[in-house]
């Protein structure tokens, strides 16, 4: 169905190319997950399925890449829409309409459909992905996840026999990928479409994968059956790593098998205690914030309703719950930059409300959601010294902040330039010039790779060590099992739930990372729990 | 598709979306209306009218709340008019009533036909109020058309053979209102920094951000709309193409300056209905030309009924009936300020314009959301009840 011939991709100003000599034959009807590294080539390769790159991009292309034997060279990518359906990672960056129905219809449109049969595929489409009661809704009224289903409903009515994904999962919650993630393999089992998706939270997919493209990150592509591939990919999820530790071959890749194969390792368990997940805070906590009855408001909306929360020094604490739980709102009020209706929070005897910004930072300092935000000029270098000037901090200070947490980020790049990971690391270097007693971060993971997200979790246990008192809203249940202390869970605006990691996230059927299912009700946690209380010796292996 | 029994008076109750291209002709109807008087109570009944219409008849979404601004921007224009007559108050013919006066500014001997500062008569503030009165309701008849018809549903009358227009045109009216909600993200942001600078620092703080942000939108947005299909018609032989797109923008030049001429009653009378003729026939061409080969469906289009026609007729009515009764007596709509007098409210203007109030009844109330559990349901209702 999918054929790469030989393919490099070059992009204009490169030094090397992103893709080297790709060959690659993808039958009809596999979902192939496609892993690797940030800036490994994931997007580049997903692109040029459909065209896009080089096309849109820009670049060269040698070689060849065909799609049910048309070669990408002669057809654009609107002349591939029949064929290839793409999903990109921001659904609403790619609405092109207002409501859902009209979204469902517009690829349709293009494609000169009758009327009749847009009709009706239309209908059918609204049920397959249950969307039916929604269908005159405003796209800007849907929650992320439905977002998401919208954007795949979008190219499905065009019956495209490829489905491209990036990312479809990156911005939902653990249940808003669920949910999609059963959409997309319900189509490859029932209409034979064949699926290509990138995916950082391999977690979620590989159970579903029939084929694992791997890109190790020199432009090489490797590919074969997830146990296949998976022996020696750098990238690998918590039920691998637990695979590859206890010496199981073939290596599990559902809970399911995991579970079956762990019999002897969950009997090797029984009786002991699960070392800490996370270096334990201090043993005579501090109070660092404390808020009480705190009220947001957005309009009729209300987004936080009545919440008290205290933070300690040295702490990590886990901020979950669904898209639109109040999660971010709650984060900006205890900054006291955002809205906030009622309630107070008190840190140093002061609300940093009542401060003028560049005081309240001194407190608490935020890292939004999209960090970029805070980054507007034209050098790193350029960057840090302002930030020391906004800081009143020594020159040089958010310098070493930087090298200290990221180290290798040179004063002349352009901060648009950095990975992710490095991009984040420079927010939070100058939001560190400030030293704010407490540090919160709204999601953060979004968009890292299992290696940056190790390294996130280092530098913030680093910081609680060092004192400042941590808050980190996040969906996901494995970066949080192996970096917070205190998990705390919102929804619908008020706290649900709010004690210690293990306690919270091993009940939940949502929340519960892989080694916590695949050993209930043992309470483990992390991969790196059992290699550490060595559990792992030749009579637990198998 | 026409929708089933779209004639019938019953089918008004239907709620559904009218036809974009009726309240355009309609508010351009009622626009050409003001335009022929200057008589402020003709001018706040075409205002009444069509705030009515909107009231009755908007939808739920975003752009349907935009009708206050222009009211708004409406009061700004009145404002300026009048502030700028003040200060280049002009010659003062005898018997004018002097209101106050202002200091006077010599000016240089080039310019003696200025006068700036001097003696201020209520004749030339109330001329200036009546002139900018009648830009101000102008503005807000357009205002309703924008307010009633959704942009984007009207911009799918575009043939493809535009296909860059096209593709400008969606991603400049789907990133704009986007632009507002990443600049307000990024001030809040920069807070975060303690960065409370002001003026031009401040703006490159905010400004970068956003417009990295746009243009990443933007570029995302085009490279969907291509994966999805948009302009597949482009192997239409770049010949026809180009024809297509001359006789199209060509048409659309005719047109302006057709409904210009129209509207403006000083220019030559060949730059009114005769080139709005001609800009009409070029416009129709250029869709002849292009749609030949285009190959697009469309979903659910919207039907043109009964609700269509009235809708189109009673603007149009509104705007034939104030030509002709200018051309008959002209005094009749533009109240006499030398001497002063009060305005009176003639009958067959006002009948004339009263007439397009008639959508606000004789249409289909816009379609309801899924309800949700906010207050919207009651909402509508009482909007309806008021009209």
């Amino acid at each position: 169905m999918i054929r790469f011939d030989r393919v490099t991709i070059t992009y204009p100003d490169a030094t090397a190319p992103t893709l080297r000599d790709v060959d690659l034959v993808i039958p009809p009807g596999e979902l192939c997950v496609v892993i690797g590294a940030t800036g490994s080539g994931k997007s580049t390769l997903l692109g040029a399925i459909n065209g896009l790159v080089p096309h849109f991009t820009g670049g060269a292309l040698r070689g060849k890449v065909s799609v049910d034997g048309r070669d990408t060279r002669t057809h654009p990518p609107r002349e591939l829409a029949d064929v290839v359906g793409v999903v990109t990672q921001d659904p609403i960056a790619g609405c092109v309409t207002d409501t859902i129905e009209e979204e469902l219809a517009y690829g349709m449109e293009q494609l000169a459909i009758p009327p009749a049969v847009m009709r009706k595929r239309v209908e059918e489409t609204l049920d397959l992905l249950g969307l039916a009661e929604l269908r005159h809704r405003a796209l800007h009224q849907l929650s992320a996840g439905q977002l998401q289903r919208v954007a795949i409903g979008a190219v499905l009515t065009s019956h495209p026999k490829v489905l491209v994904l990036d990312e479809p999962t990156s911005a939902l919650d653990p249940t808003g990928s669920e949910e999609v993630l059963a959409t997309i393999t319900r189509l490859v089992h029932d209409l034979g479409v064949t699926v290509m998706m990138a995916e950082h939270r391999l977690e979620r997919v590989v159970q579903y994968a029939d084929r694992i493209v791997y890109l190790p990150g020199d432009g090489t592509v490797e590919h074969g059956s997830p146990d296949r591939v998976f022996t020696h990919a750098s990238v690998a999820p918590p039920i691998v790593a637990l695979g590859r530790l206890a010496g199981w071959t073939p290596l599990p890749l559902s809970i399911r098998d995991a579970r079956r194969r762990a019999t002897a390792l969950a009997a090797g368990v029984e009786g002991i205690v699960p070392p800490p997940a996370v270096p334990p805070s201090r043993q005579d906590p501090i109070r660092a914030l404390q808020s009480r009855n705190i009220v947001v408001r957005h309009g009729p909306v209300v987004a936080v309703h009545a919440v008290d929360v205290e933070l300690f020094e040295g702490e990590i604490v886990a901020l979950m719950g669904r898209n639109g739980a109040g999660k971010s709102s709650l984060l900006w009020a205890l900054q006291g930059s955002g809205p906030r209706q009622g309630g107070r929070v008190t840190v140093d005897g002061r609300d940093p409300a009542d401060l003028s910004p560049g005081d309240s930072r001194r407190l608490v300092g935020l890292v939004p959601q999209t960090p970029s935000d805070l980054l507007y000029l034209d050098s790193v270098a350029e960057e840090l010294t302002r930030a020391d000037a906004e800081s009143r901090a020594e020159p040089g200070s958010a310098r070493a902040t930087l090298d200290r947490i990221a180290p290798g980020i040179h004063d002349a790049m352009h901060p648009r330039d950095l990975s992710e990971g490095q991009r984040l690391a420079l927010v939070l270097a100058v939001q560190l010039a400030a030293a704010p007693r407490v540090l919160l971060l709204d999601e953060p993971t979004r968009g890292l790779d299992y290696q940056a997200k190790h390294h996130l979790g280092v530098i913030l246990r680093n910081l609680a060590a060092a004192g400042h008192a941590i808050v980190v809203s996040s969906h996901d249940v494995e970066f949080v099992a192996g970096t917070a202390h205190r998990v705390i869970v919102m929804a619908e605006g008020e706290i649900v739930a709010d004690g210690d990691t293990a306690s919270v996230i091993v009940a939940s059927p949502a929340f519960a990372p892989q080694v916590a299912k695949i050993l209930a009700p043992h309470p483990w946690l992390t991969v790196d729990q059992l290699r550490r209380a060595g559990v792992f010796t030749p009579a637990v292996d198998r | 598709m026409r929708a089933p029994g779209a004639h019938s008076l019953a089918s008004l109750r239907i709620p559904r979306i009218v036809h974009p291209l009726a309240w355009w002709i309609w508010a351009i109807g009622l626009a050409t209306a003001a335009t022929r008087t200057s008589n402020p109570l003709l001018l706040a009944l075409v205002l009444a009218v069509a705030g009515i219409v909107v009231a009755a008849r908007r939808t739920e979404a975003p752009w349907a709340r935009a009708f206050k601004w222009y009211l708004l921007f409406g009061l700004v224009v009145i404002a300026i008019r009048i502030a700028f007559r003040i200060l280049l108050g002009g010659t003062h013919g005898s018997g004018e009533h002097d209101l106050f006066t202002i200091p006077h500014v010599p000016l240089p001997g080039f310019m003696s036909g200025v006068q700036l500062g001097g003696r201020v008569s209520a004749e030339s503030v109330l001329s200036a109020t009546y002139d900018g009165f009648r830009l101000a309701t102008l503005l807000c008849c357009i205002g309703a058309a924008n307010t009633l018809a959704n942009p984007k549903r009207a911009l799918r009358v575009l043939p493809a053979a535009l296909y860059e227009l096209g593709v400008t045109i969606t991603v400049a009216v789907t990133v704009a209102p986007q632009l507002v909600e990443s600049a307000q993200r990024v001030r809040r942001a920069r807070r975060l920094r303690g960065d409370t600078t002001r003026g031009r620092r401040a703006l490159r703080g905010i400004a970068m951000p956003v417009l990295h942000d746009a243009l990443d939108r933007s570029f995302r947005l085009a490279a969907a709309m291509d994966s999805r299909g948009y302009g597949r018609s482009g192997d239409v032989p770049a010949r026809v193409r180009r024809l297509t797109a001359s006789l199209l923008l060509a048409g659309l030049l005719g047109l302006c300056l057709g409904t210009y001429g129209l509207l403006d009653t000083s220019t030559p009378r060949v730059l009114g209905a005769p080139m709005l003729a001609f800009g009409v026939a070029l416009a129709t061409a250029g869709f002849v030309v292009g749609g030949r080969r285009v190959r697009r469906s469309r979903y659910r289009p919207d039907p043109w009924g009964f609700a269509e026609w009235t809708t189109a007729l009673c603007g149009m009515a509104t705007a034939a009936a104030m030509i002709v009764v200018g051309a008959h007596d002209a005094s009749v709509l533009n109240p006499s300020l030398y001497p002063l007098a009060w305005p009176t409210l003639p009958a067959v203007p006002t009948v004339a314009i009263l007439c397009a109030l008639l959508p606000a009844a004789l249409t289909p109330p816009p379609p309801v959301d899924a309800p949700l559990p906010t207050r919207r349901a009651p909402a509508r209702e009482t909007v309806g009840a008021n009209a």
